[in-house]
């Protein structure tokens, strides 16, 4: 387990320079001026090479990246271009909102697709499976903007049981904070689910064709024994994977929902970010999401290593 | 029925059909045998013969989804168990009947611990869990064979040997302390090393725990010596049906015949690369009209193309059973 261990962590660490180096490189070589969008389009050279100035973005691309990277191992991002707010100081606000936001959705997602999935693999070819698996294509192609906006005209709008915006800390008030949250976090499960429903599925059925659920069977123990206890851990390779990947890419989701609802996460500043060409802010969310998405797939590993005892050796 | 009420399994007319979308396949088509406590039927025949379908049509564990049928009676301990509730059929899946399949390296959970595979028989059955369940599952692997139980109940079966695997799906099956036990090929998959081993292991376990056992082979040397009566299997059909002893001395299908011929003799291990029966078994969508066999027969003639033989008795009690219309040895008559 621990050289397993140890060659995963040693990867990780590989992986986030890397990640630092190409967040960096993808954002500063991209066209677009921060002191022009700050200054606008009538500014004279000579302020626009001040601002650049004290911006720092005369120095030559080596020692930005330096700069930048030492700052990050030390927790500073640098400032924003527009508000010289410390970039840390506003992810660190917003954060918590997108991670329990996407936590929230894909807990959603599994408890829809983890019972449904099982059972229409069970059922594998009947009727109901039939309908629940062209429900889900369904949903699949149905965007997020959609299944929100839906949910809360429904829920929001019509029954008035939820809040349609807003936002309320978890601290202040778990309930309103949870009763806030449930609209988009179902939102983004919503669109999330199928494609976890289609590989557990997919992979359950495989895994009852198997003899040692068959041995199983000889043992005498139940369908819902055997789905659950045997059959269920070797056919969550894949949807560990997917989920994983999913929480990752949840983002892009955040981004749509957070701003629909109304949510003061990371989505919806890193929106009005790149919108404001502060680029500085920008690097630093997606420095942030990007080292979120490794540390997330590093988890998923340890995941695997927990599900399948062949792994680790 | 006071016979039959004698005989711990009384398999009777057993039919297992599948319904596919190429259409219906005759896996079990009418086999008839029965089986006393601590006795050892053997049954032989090519692969694709249709033993495994028979082995899970007795034990009950085919799909329950419509697409497989199955007719026909078979009485254990005078119930039919095609006829029993799938509630009442789980209490003797595991307990009365157990199995020991042909893959151990598919035939245990990757990732459950040994101790967890065996432990689960012995709290469904006998609902025995915690210290109980490990002393007595250590108990079990002890008495397969296995050194250093204690550890192994903590190992998966991927940290085990082939050998090592099956002698834990032995103890597995025995954890409910079956009245039968039905082994279907037990060494097809290891290594020849191992399986004499491994067969000798079941015979031990057989006679000391006084179980009745169907040994599945499609080897005839495997079951010369270790069962009491032999059942030969045909693209589903039972073709001959006889006490080992009569068997080997006077077969009379040619189908028999053929195989003792590619079975190993006794001093050879078993699975011995033999001369294999010419020509192949039938397409079970399709199997030829009349006798199944007819085309690789070199008895046939116009009569075994047309109809189907019935079993017919060889002998005055009727032990001895054929299906045949020109039996080799000289039995039986021209109709
Ligand atoms: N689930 C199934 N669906 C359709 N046909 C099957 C199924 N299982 C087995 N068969 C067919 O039944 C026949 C007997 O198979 P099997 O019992 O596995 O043979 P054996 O164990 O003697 O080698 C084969 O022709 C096989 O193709
Ligand atoms: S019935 Fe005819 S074809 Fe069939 S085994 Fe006997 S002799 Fe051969
Ligand atoms: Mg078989």
């Amino acid at each position: 387990m621990l050289p397993f261990f140890l060659r995963k962590l040693l990867r990780l660490i590989l992986v986030l320079l890397l990640v630092a180096a190409a967040t960096f490189l993808l954002l500063n070589l991209l066209p677009g001026d921060v002191a022009l969008s700050l200054l606008g389009n009538e500014a004279t050279p000579a302020a626009i090479a001040q601002v650049r100035a004290e911006l720092g973005l005369d120095q030559p691309l080596v020692l930005r990246y330096l700069h930048w990277l030492i700052g990050l191992l030390h927790g500073d991002l640098g400032r924003s271009y527009i508000t010289q707010v410390p970039v840390m100081e506003s992810i660190v606000d917003r954060l918590p909102v997108t991670i329990e936001l996407m936590l929230l959705s894909q807990g959603f997602a599994l408890l829809l697709a983890v019972p449904v999935g099982v059972w229409c693999a069970y059922k594998a070819g009947s009727r109901i499976d039939r309908l629940i698996s062209s429900a889900a294509l369904l949903l699949l192609a149905a965007p997020v903007f959609i299944t929100a906006t839906v949910l809360m005209f429904l829920f929001a709008l019509k029954l008035r049981w939820l809040p349609s915006t807003g936002y309320v800390p978890f601290i202040a008030s778990p309930l309103s904070n949870l009763a806030h949250l449930v609209l988009p976090a179902l939102a983004i499960g919503l669109s999330e689910w199928p494609p976890l429903f289609a590989v557990l599925r997919a992979d359950m059925i495989k895994t009852l064709q198997q003899d040692y659920i068959a041995l199983a069977k000889a043992k005498g123990l139940g369908p819902a024994f055997i789905l659950l206890r045997h059959a269920l851990r070797p056919s969550s390779f894949t949807l560990v994977t997917v989920s994983g990947l999913q929480i990752a890419a949840a983002i892009t989701g955040a981004l749509v929902v957070e701003t629909i609802f109304g949510l003061p996460g990371v989505g919806r500043m890193l929106t009005g970010a790149v919108y404001n060409r502060d680029m500085m802010l920008v690097q630093g969310c997606v420095a942030v999401i990007s080292v979120g998405y490794v540390l997330i797939n590093f988890g998923v590993d340890l995941i695997y290593a927990t599900l399948d005892p062949r792994i680790c050796r | 029925m006071t016979k039959a009420s004698a005989a711990l399994l009384d398999v009777t007319g057993l039919r297992t059909r599948f319904h596919t979308p190429h259409g219906i396949v005759q896996a079990v088509d009418g086999v008839s045998f029965s089986i006393q406590r601590g006795q050892t039927v053997g049954i032989v025949g090519e692969s694709g013969s249709g033993k495994s379908v028979l082995a899970r049509t007795i034990i009950g564990i085919l799909a329950k989804d419509g697409s497989v049928t199955t007719t026909g009676c078979l009485a254990f301990e005078g119930r039919d168990l095609l006829k029993l509730p799938e509630r009442e059929m789980r209490d003797v899946r595991g307990k009365d009947i157990a199995m020991v399949f042909q893959d151990p390296m598919s035939s245990l959970n990757p990732v459950k611990r040994i101790g967890a595979q065996i432990g689960e028989v012995l709290k469904r059955h006998l609902g025995l869990r915690g210290r109980a369940a490990e002393t007595r599952s250590a108990e079990l692997l002890a008495s397969v064979g296995i050194s250093l139980p204690a550890e192994r109940l903590r190992q998966y079966p991927h940290q085990l040997s082939g050998g090592m695997r099956q002698r834990v799906a032995i103890a597995v099956a025995l954890a409910g302390e079956p009245k039968l036990l039905i082994a279907d090929e037990p060494t097809t998959a290891l290594d020849v090393t191992i399986q004499a081993q491994i067969l000798d292991l079941l015979r031990r376990q057989q006679l000391a725990r006084n179980m009745a056992m169907i040994l599945i082979s499609h080897d005839l040397g495997v079951i010369a010596g270790r069962a009491d009566a032999v059942a030969v299997m045909y693209a589903g059909q039972m073709v001959e049906r006889a006490s080992t002893r009569s068997l080997f001395h006077s077969c009379c299908m040619p189908y028999t015949q053929a195989l003792i011929r590619s079975a190993p003799k006794l001093p050879d291990p078993p699975h011995t690369r033999l001369r294999a029966i010419p020509g192949r078994p039938p397409d079970m969508l399709r199997p030829p009209a009349g006798c199944r066999f007819n085309p690789r027969c070199d008895y046939a003639t116009d009569v075994c193309r047309a109809t189907q033989p019935m079993l017919s008795a060889a002998d005055a009690d009727g032990t001895h059973l054929y299906a045949c219309w020109h039996p080799v040895g000289g039995h039986g008559v021209l109709p």
